[in-house]
């Protein structure tokens, strides 16, 4: 990454600051009147940002995952959204929801929540506006609890320029029964996302969030430096997914974590579809006894896409049952990287825990690492972890073409059957129908 | 008029290796042959390579089906033109459905001429065309629902490629030992099943060490095969006479090929 931002790469010819040094950073602070405190927290973050940038990245962490063309200052955060924007929503037109949120280009274009929920406390919103209107509310967590801002250079970069995103809280006891959807859209070139999605379920309290990232156009080069947090208190349930969905331009870094207290159920469905090149972390932790996460993962990776994923399974408490699924299809010279790791603190007895990688290669050319890996401090616990790598197994073409299939469809239908063990997991239909669209879309028969 | 399916001096290797030494074999629609012979005399090659498993060599000799030369289709082509294999081995996909893959299938083997993505058969019909199917050969209606031939015990699988049968309607079925490993009410549910299918529209080949399959399905001729090549050709009473009495005959009656069996077996 480049670390030399100099003053006329800042300026573009319309005057509009560029990139992220610190005479952006002010004139991006000036351009938000927000409150001391969000400021305040803001400035922290950029001089962590700034001491991050003085080090470089971790090598044993981006060798396998290749950033040398990525230039941070060609890209910015815009200062409103672009009004005319219309994106391929895979979702929002095809169930009813209790609430929907629509973010373009880091703004909020939209917000609505259904009046029952909102008079029973639900806040459902952008969280620019929510963050300063319910503070007492929303400080408490954002950026403490799940993601912390310090932890590396892209999430102290996230915690200085965050723009917007989506927020949703559900007070105690609180059940939500339809989903609620979030689109978060990029439509200009150059311009970058810095949502933040803040889910915070009290106790008892529960709901389904569908997620989706989408570009206007197929060569609009975009920028995604996000963040997600999802904080269930005792026996609260959520249902989480996002589907990622950007064109393949786009650069995406993301610190994604889940927190679970006692006797809570966490379902996080992820779905990998787009971006140029996409760097996850992704963790959930097990905090209260008998706290519970379900992680399902779907990548389908073509062209010179790079999709990488870092999942940990913190288990912090007795009796915690953790259970991730990722199923990765790759094409072309695409790649898929996922490292994954259960961590079992040395009190979180008979932990369950569970992690597996199924990678299905459809061509020579491109290359999945799987990299499982359990760290156990506790002595009665049952983890279990695999990977598994592999072509079409010509022998089942030959069995479906023995019955009439041409080969390309017989491989459709293969590799199709190799994602629904993991979309037999996935509870909310439109999901699952969402995702067999895309991939048929991405194998060419959509 | 009667379809033939008609093979021809057919010679086939793997890695090099002659396995089929020149094969004739006639088969018309409506007709049921019997194919026997000791392991590794070549019937599960035969049966392969009709239907066009892409691991063989040929290297010489013919199959044709009313004049149009099988060996130049693929597979998908042959099973259009009306050539079915039952696998020894039926091979599982998981999370392909039973009734998906049948309907896929069965919309093509129909509509030869359909291109991936065109019109499937209406869910509908076909929901209950399978449903009534899978009532003739005993399968449950489960098995609609559940993942192709996964955990499938040995018998669930070969009653589903019977299934397959009957939804396909082959002018020509090989059916590659479709009664061995199985315990004796699933081959009889095997043998029932082929029998109500079997018509004038259909020539049969049976692939088979026991007699079973062959009781309910009396052959009109039995070939022995030895070595790669067959060496006699007879009615219903060789299949019997060979189950009872085993290969020592044959092979005296033809020293030259039971010398090539000796010297592969001595290699192998």
């Amino acid at each position: 990454m480049s670390l030399k931002e100099n003053m006329t790469a800042a300026m573009t010819t319309f005057g509009r600051v560029t990139g992220f040094t610190r005479i952006a950073f002010e004139a991006f602070l000036e351009s938000r009147d927000e409150p001391d405190w969000i400021v305040e927290a803001r400035r922290a973050a950029y001089e962590k940002y700034q001491d991050h940038l003085a080090v470089p990245l971790d090598p044993e962490e981006w060798k396998r995952v290749e950033t040398r063309t990525f230039r941070a200052d060609q890209f910015h955060v815009r200062r409103e959204p672009t009004e005319e924007a219309t994106f391929g929503s895979l979702m929002q037109d095809r169930a009813e929801f209790a609430g929907m949120v629509t973010h373009v280009d880091g703004h909020a274009t939209r917000a609505t929540l259904d009046e029952k929920y909102a008079k029973q406390g639900v806040l459902f919103g952008d969280l620019s506006t929510l963050l300063v209107e319910h503070r007492e509310k929303l400080e408490p967590y954002f950026l403490k609890r799940a993601v912390q801002a310090k932890r590396d250079r892209f999430a102290s970069w996230h915690a200085a320029f965050w723009t917007g995103g989506t927020v949703l809280f559900v007070p105690r006891g609180v059940s939500i029964d339809e989903p609620l959807d979030s689109l978060i859209g990029l439509s200009t070139a150059g311009a970058a996302d810095f949502s933040h999605t803040l889910v915070i379920l009290e106790d008892g309290a529960s709901a389904t969030l569908l997620e989706e990232t989408s570009s206007a156009t197929a060569d609009a080069a975009g920028l995604h430096v996000g963040a997600v947090e999802l904080i269930l208190g005792k026996e609260a349930r959520l249902r989480y997914v996002q589907l990622q969905n950007w064109n393949d331009k786009t650069w995406h870094f993301a610190h994604q974590a889940g927190r679970v207290e006692s006797n809570g159920m966490l379902q996080w469905t992820v779905g990998g579809l787009g971006a140029k090149l996409a760097h996850i972390h992704q963790d959930v932790h097990l905090d209260g006894r008998g706290a519970e996460a379900e992680v399902n993962g779907v990548t389908f990776a073509t062209n010179r896409q790079v999709l990488s994923y870092y999942t940990q399974q913190w288990h912090n408490a007795p009796n915690t049952r953790s259970d991730l699924l990722y199923k990765d299809v790759l094409r072309d010279k695409a790649r898929v990287v996922w490292r994954g790791m259960i961590k079992v603190a040395k009190d979180a007895q008979k932990t369950d825990g569970y992690q597996r990688n199924d990678a299905l290669l459809l061509s020579d050319t491109c290359r999945v690492d799987a990299i499982p890996g359990l760290e156990i401090e506790a002595d009665d616990v049952r983890c279990t972890h695999g990977a598994t790598a592999g072509q079409v197994d010509r022998e089942q073409v030959f069995y479906c073409m023995a019955r009439g299939l041409p080969e390309f469809e017989a491989m459709h239908m293969i590799v199709q059957g190799f994602l629904q063990i993991v979309s037999d997991r996935i509870p909310v239909e439109l999901v699952r129908e969402t995702l067999n669209q895309t991939v048929e879309k991405k194998l060419g028969i959509g | 008029m009667s379809a033939i399916l008609k093979i021809d001096d057919l010679r086939v290797a793997v890695d090099g290796k002659p396995i089929l030494k020149g094969v004739n074999l006639e088969i018309r629609q409506g007709e049921i042959h019997a194919l026997m012979g000791p392991n590794g005399c070549g019937k599960s090659t035969l049966a392969y390579v009709i239907a066009g498993h892409p691991k063989y060599e040929i290297t010489g000799g013919k199959i044709e089906l009313d004049g149009v030369n099988v060996l130049d289709l693929d597979p998908c082509q042959r099973a259009r033109l009306g050539i079915f294999l039952a696998f020894q081995y039926p091979v599982t996909i998981p999370g392909v459905k039973v009734s998906d893959f049948l309907r896929h299938a069965t919309s093509n083997v129909r509509n030869p001429d359909r291109k991936e993505g065109e019109g499937l058969i209406p869910m509908k019909d076909f929901r209950r065309e399978l449903k009534d199917k899978m009532a003739e050969i005993d399968i449950d209606s489960e098995f609609a629902r559940r993942y192709l031939n996964d955990g499938f015990s040995g018998g669930e699988k070969k009653r589903m490629e019977i299934l397959q049968l009957s939804l396909l309607r082959p002018r020509f079925a090989i059916l590659d030992e479709t009664d061995s490993g199985l315990d004796s009410d699933a081959v009889r549910a095997v043998s029932e099943g082929l029998n109500k299918l079997h018509g004038p529209h259909m020539g049969v080949l049976i692939i088979t060490h026991h007699e079973r399959l062959l009781e309910f399905n009396k052959p009109s001729f039995t070939h022995v095969m030895l070595a790669g090549k067959i060496v006699e050709t007879g009615d219903a009473s060789l299949a019997h006479d060979l189950h009872a009495n085993g290969y020592a005959a044959v092979r005296e009656r033809h020293p030259t090929e039971a010398a090539e069996e000796q010297a592969v077996a001595v290699k192998a």
